[in-house]
């Protein structure tokens, strides 16, 4: 295309202006905090949860697997609608200091996504520990080590590096699912192109441009995680490459 | 040769008046429930201002018409697929509009409406005592519009998908007032026990059209001799009796 068509179409459109612009990347600094921060404090709830959801007592493990059980059997936008017009339905919720924080939609979308994501990562990093091959444990048994040694040394840095390429795709699915924070009055990528279109009617030109923003989150996301998948399993390449 | 001529031409002609004199296939699309202008009363049955004003229209153009329940996110591109020729669901009149679809003379205005709890006290036109407030709007209306035009970067503005969703959070104290069209503030909010109209309301935009494709021009100078009549003749005026206690017409 040459440079002149370019600048002629951009003149008459409504959506590439400095405004819209401005909008979605507005819109994709609140997706990106909402999806990092989430991912974060799930990550680091999850692996202590995965622990205790694998100790033989039922006591320990029930409730873990009972909180996973409820959140990946129902829809997030469901958790998201509870966690948000539901806190606020409380009587008297108000007047006390939590209102400072579930007034705003942020923390309410933070909260339903973290939980959420949590209860995934939970799961996926158990796998990851229960298929930690018995003849490690026995080795790390003989040299001595204790549950907490064993812990530490063998089965979470196995268990982490097993579980790197399921995590990926959750993370991934992360990233696509925080679409629905728009619901609640965010306006992350989505909410921009949602403002967007019913201002000027033009749903291709709004959601394909919010599209392409979500696939190049996507590409810089695949692209870290294959880098840090070649880092932890270099091990498992073969000899020479 | 000659006679064919004649011939072909005669059965041309009847043809042509033959298609004149038939009537009007028209879909009319509405988005429910969209109290009073469109939803269903107790036994299903579609009605409504915009929905008796229709039928008394199609009755005038002779026409023979088609309601369509439609959700409003897909109002104009399902007329522009041509799922159905008219939208008449309370879409006012705006250039953007204006720019995808062909709007008819408008057929009513309501005005937006200041809502509250009856705790606020505020003089909405005021903007430095509306400084830090928060505003609710149902996105893509004149009223956002009106509040993303006028009052950005004095209050805070959230956009909703549906008034319910809106009237919640009032509710849930999460947005100080609403700005919302009247008949719908006056439904959702003022039933509700503690709050109250906050603002004088705000006549806002042209109005209401009714909206076709940019092409079907005919059909819309159809339309607009139909609405005049039927606002010239009383009968617009005894729809509009019918729902509201105040006057729309425009």
């Amino acid at each position: 295309m040459p440079p002149d068509f370019i600048a002629a179409w951009l003149n008459k459109n409504d959506i590439f202006t400095a405004m819209t612009i401005m909008e979605y990347w507005d819109g994709m600094v609140t997706t990106v905090q909402l999806v990092f921060l989430c991912l974060i404090i799930g990550l680091a709830f999850a692996v202590p949860l995965a622990i205790l959801r694998t100790v033989k007592n039922p006591f320990v493990s029930g409730p873990v697997w009972l909180y996973t059980y409820l959140f990946r059997g129902t829809p997030l936008l469901i958790q998201l609608y509870i966690i948000y017009y539901g806190v606020a339905q409380i009587p008297g919720i108000q007047e006390t200091f939590w209102w400072e924080i579930f007034r705003e939609p942020f923390y309410p979308a933070l909260l339903a996504f973290t939980l959420n994501t949590c209860a995934y990562t939970t799961e996926i990093i158990r796998g990851a520990i229960i298929s930690t091959p018995h003849g490690e444990i026995e080795a790390a048994k003989a040299y001595g080590m204790n549950w907490f040694m064993r812990m530490r040394r063998i089965v979470l840095p196995s268990a982490a590096r097993r579980a790197v390429q399921a995590y990926s795709n959750e993370v991934i699915f992360m990233l696509h699912s925080s679409a629905i924070a728009s619901v609640v009055t965010i306006v992350d990528l989505t909410g921009a192109a949602r403002n967007i279109y019913s201002r000027f009617y033009a749903p291709f030109d709004a959601f394909i441009f919010v599209a392409l923003c979500y696939m190049v989150l996507t590409f810089i996301l695949v692209f870290a995680f294959r880098k840090l998948e070649n880092h932890l399993l270099r091990h498992q390449r073969p000899v020479g490459s | 040769m000659k006679k064919l001529i004649i011939a072909a031409s005669c059965a041309l002609a009847m043809f042509a008046t033959g298609a004149q004199a038939d009537e009007r296939n028209l879909r009319i699309a509405f988005d429910v429930p969209y109290e009073p202008f469109e939803y269903k009363d107790e036994n299903g049955e579609l009605t409504g201002f915009e929905v008796d004003l229709a039928a008394a229209m199609c009755e005038e153009m002779k026409a023979d018409c088609e309601f369509v329940i439609q959700a409003w996110d897909g109002m104009i591109p399902g007329l522009l697929a041509r799922k159905f020729d008219l939208i008449m669901s309370s879409m006012s009149i705006t250039a953007e509009r204006a720019e995808r679809v062909l709007f008819s003379e408008p057929y009513y205005n309501t005005p937006g409406g200041w809502f509250g709890p009856d705790s606020f006290n505020a003089d909405v036109t005021d903007m430095s005592a509306m400084k830090g407030k928060t505003v609710g709007v149902q996105r893509g209306t004149t009223m956002d519009t009106f509040v993303t035009e006028e009052m950005s970067g004095v209050v805070t503005i959230k956009r909703y998908t549906t008034a319910d969703d809106m009237v919640l959070d009032l509710e849930g104290q999460r947005l100080d007032v609403v700005f919302v069209d009247y008949p719908v503030g006056e439904q959702t909010v003022l039933t509700k026990e503690g709050f109250k109209e906050v603002g004088e309301p705000v006549k806002l935009g042209e109005g209401v059209g009714v909206a076709m494709r940019k092409r079907d021009k005919d059909v819309a100078e159809e339309v607009n001799a139909a609405l005049r009549k039927l606002k010239e003749n009383g009968t617009y005026d005894a729809i509009m009796k019918k729902y509201f206690a105040y006057d729309v017409k425009v």
